[in-house]
């Protein structure tokens, strides 16, 4: 927070004065930050450097190692310090301050059609601002269920998937039987509730924001948006199939108890299958379901990881081109088995690698043409709402203090004078 | 006064689990450095590692520039206490010996400047050095370092100056010895294991220092060892934790053995002086 403190102020007291970041010693050269940081994403995105500058000697890549913990605030102060990297690697729903700041470069007439085509409209929507194409969305990943496959064999219960997934009313009475002494259906890892409840709410028909037709947003939580923080609810509060001590945990918390065998199943993130990979014991049987569908279907929420051009950049033309490269389908899929997700390229996503049953690639692959850009994407005020009203409003409803009309007081009429404030 | 043999029972238990309290992340991290990724998934991990492995250490070293990493904060620190040294030596001896209201409103001012938080010092430092193109340099986040540990240092140099006899002075200048030869020649080896003690004080603090150094190094050649350990940490706080308790463990041991040498020194240095002979 202090460093996000200090960059605001910073922007205040030194705007105008930054002076461009690209380096020039004769030839070319761009410098590439990337937030890669698991070893086979790392390794896969310095192969690539590697093979542009081996075959474009006159425009040289510098790859850069940022940070997913402090991106936003250290480049905020690197745009403002001029000292901006030209090729940005971020995510979508960080986005919006740096577009509107003037501080990344529209990409609509930089991009070639093969690329602009290759991305669904619903992805390229995650990083459009106003007019503007900001960024390239190229990863993206949705929250799967990854189940102990052994005990949902023994279980007996019908085995989910992307064509006959569970209803959120299933789920519910599948959890509650896979549930006995010491041992859960579920166990939700919601130290950020927010984004969970919303992405997932979408499956059920919720959409929680309503822009009206003069474009304010106001936050209505009706019945499609209570489908799944209320399973949440019941699960943890009322049938006991949910692990109530998870409810606080970050993902990679709950995968010990997970090995264990305390839990049949936990919601997470597509990458995380990486770990598991690492860290299960060995002879551990596991499987990647679809998440519970509602009146929505399959519908999630996604906040795809994104690739931008500096608007500072002097030599845009040769910084898309780089991004072309790095995005060609062959190349997509190596950044997608690198980090463990999904490619929004509708060519990448046909490959053979990612269409596999191994790992449960194949699920998530099914799953890509039902992601959608998050409901609060473009929502002013988000934060401020996220940190102040539903991240509290929510964790007391999941823990049982509150109860849902207390929950929707709270994101309903603290939440709309929240979000006034921005869209006076 | 006497202690009963249950309070002194009593005391030394209240200190071991103190000991064990303090110990407890370092030992955990130097565990979890040797752990296999299979233990550290596990839900009853052990404190030795069943299977223990140096692949987190060579993992680590493959995925980030921790050597070069390592040379950078070991400039940074080095620099730091060098020039905190070397400015807070004269200006103790003067906080020390001139007890003038000049001085006293200058020690207030030290202390009080201890309880200024990090933002409210780095905005105007920030743009003092960016006048001065220091910015993403490390020898404009040594001049950080050292404006920030500047104040203890002469805070505890000042102690140490004290300590030392103003007899010893004025019999050196009795035998003709001016000001700066007395300083030199008299003074300065009787303060130097308090000028060692504030330097290595001063190296600790900034080769464990994260924040000025997130801020205001841009380039990747130029961040030091704690900004690098934060690569190893993924979306949403995911961490590779095998390989960041390896590098985190590597970036602790340097200040853990110049604090081990030391940790006499600064607590004589720190309350040498507090008693009026």
């Amino acid at each position: 927070m202090r460093a996000r403190l200090l960059a605001l102020v910073l922007l205040l007291m030194l705007a105008g004065c930054s002076s461009g970041g690209t380096r020039d010693d004769g030839r070319i050269t761009l410098r590439f930050q990337s937030l890669a940081w698991q070893e086979e994403s790392v390794e896969a995105n310095k192969r690539l450097v590697k093979e542009w500058n081996a075959a474009h000697p006159d425009v040289r890549v510098e790859y850069v190692q940022g940070s997913w913990d402090s991106v936003h605030d250290q480049l905020l102060t690197a745009f403002e310090g001029g000292e901006a990297p030209d090729v940005i690697h971020d995510a979508s729903d960080d986005l919006a301050d740096f577009a509107y700041g003037g501080y990344l470069a529209d990409l609509t007439g930089l991009l070639p059609a093969r690329l602009k085509s290759d991305i669904p409209r619903r992805s390229w929507e995650t990083a459009t601002f106003g007019n503007g194409v900001y960024g390239v969305p190229f990863l993206q990943e949705p929250r799967v269920l990854i189940a102990n496959a052994t005990w949902l064999r023994r279980s007996g219960v019908r085995i989910p998937t992307p064509k006959e997934p569970w209803s959120w009313a299933e789920f519910r009475r599948i959890t509650e039987r896979l549930s006995g002494p010491g041992k859960y259906g579920v166990a939700w890892p919601l130290k950020e509730p927010v984004s969970a409840t919303l992405n997932l709410s979408l499956s059920a028909g919720g959409q929680l924001f309503h822009r009206g037709p003069d474009g304010k947003v106001t936050v209505r939580f009706g019945a499609a948006d209570q489908v799944v923080p209320r399973t949440i609810h019941d699960q943890a509060n009322t049938d006991r199939s949910a692990s109530p001590t998870t409810l606080g945990s970050g993902g990679s918390d709950t995968l010990p108890g997970f090995f264990a065998g305390r839990y049949a199943m936990v919601p997470l993130g597509f990458s995380y299958r990486q770990q598991i990979v690492q860290q299960a014991p060995k002879g551990f049987d596991w499987q990647v379901l679809p998440a519970p569908a509602g009146a929505g279907g399959l519908t999630q929420g996604v906040s795809p990881q994104t690739l931008s051009i500096a608007e500072d950049c002097p030599h845009k033309k040769e910084a898309a081109a780089f991004l072309d490269f790095l995005l060609r389908p062959p190349n997509m899929v190596r950044l997608a088995l690198g980090d463990w997700m999904l490619p929004t390229g509708t060519q990448a996503l046909r490959d053979s690698a990612l269409r596999t049953t191994r790992h449960g690639w194949a699920t998530g692959a099914a799953l890509a043409a039902q992601l959608r850009p998050a409901p609060a994407q473009t929502v002013r005020g988000y934060p401020e709402w996220k940190d102040k009203v539903a991240t509290p409003a929510l964790q007391e409803y999941y823990s049982g203090a509150i109860g849902l009309g207390a929950l929707r007081e709270r994101l309903e009429g603290d939440g709309n004078l929240v979000l006034a404030r921005y869209q006076r | 006064m006497r202690i009963s043999r249950a309070a002194r029972v009593g005391q030394y238990t209240a200190l071991l689990a103190y000991l064990v309290f303090l110990a407890f992340p370092f030992l955990w991290l130097v565990s979890t450095a040797f752990k296999p990724p299979r233990e550290l998934g596990s839900l009853h991990p052990t404190w030795i590692p069943k299977d223990p492995t140096l692949g987190n250490f060579r993992q680590a070293f493959d995925e980030q520039p921790l050597l070069h990493a390592a040379f950078n904060s070991l400039i940074a620190a080095l620099g730091a206490a060098v020039v905190a040294v070397l400015i807070a030596t004269p200006m103790a001896y003067v906080v020390a010996r001139r007890r003038t209201r000049l001085a006293k409103a200058v020690t207030g001012w030290v202390v009080v400047s201890q309880a200024f938080p990090f933002v409210l010092l780095i905005i105007p430092l920030f743009l003092v050095l960016k006048n001065l193109r220091l910015i993403n340099s490390v020898p404009g986040l040594v001049l950080v370092y050292v404006v920030w540990a500047l104040p203890f240092a002469l805070w505890m140099l000042a102690g140490y100056v004290r300590a030392v006899p103003p007899e010893l002075e004025e019999a050196a200048a009795v035998d003709g010895a001016g000001r700066v030869r007395t300083l030199v020649s008299v003074t300065a080896p009787l303060l130097a294991p308090g000028i060692v003690a504030t330097g290595l004080f001063a190296f600790i603090t900034a080769w464990n220092e994260f924040f000025f150094a997130l801020v205001l190094l841009k380039t990747p050649e130029k961040q030091t060892l704690p900004v690098v350990l934060t690569h190893f940490i993924g979306a949403e706080g995911v961490a590779d934790l095998g390989p960041l308790a390896a590098a985190a463990f590597l970036a602790t041991l340097p200040s853990l053995v110049v604090f081990a040498i030391i940790q006499r020194r600064i607590t004589g240095g720190m309350l040498t002086g507090a008693v009026k002979s």
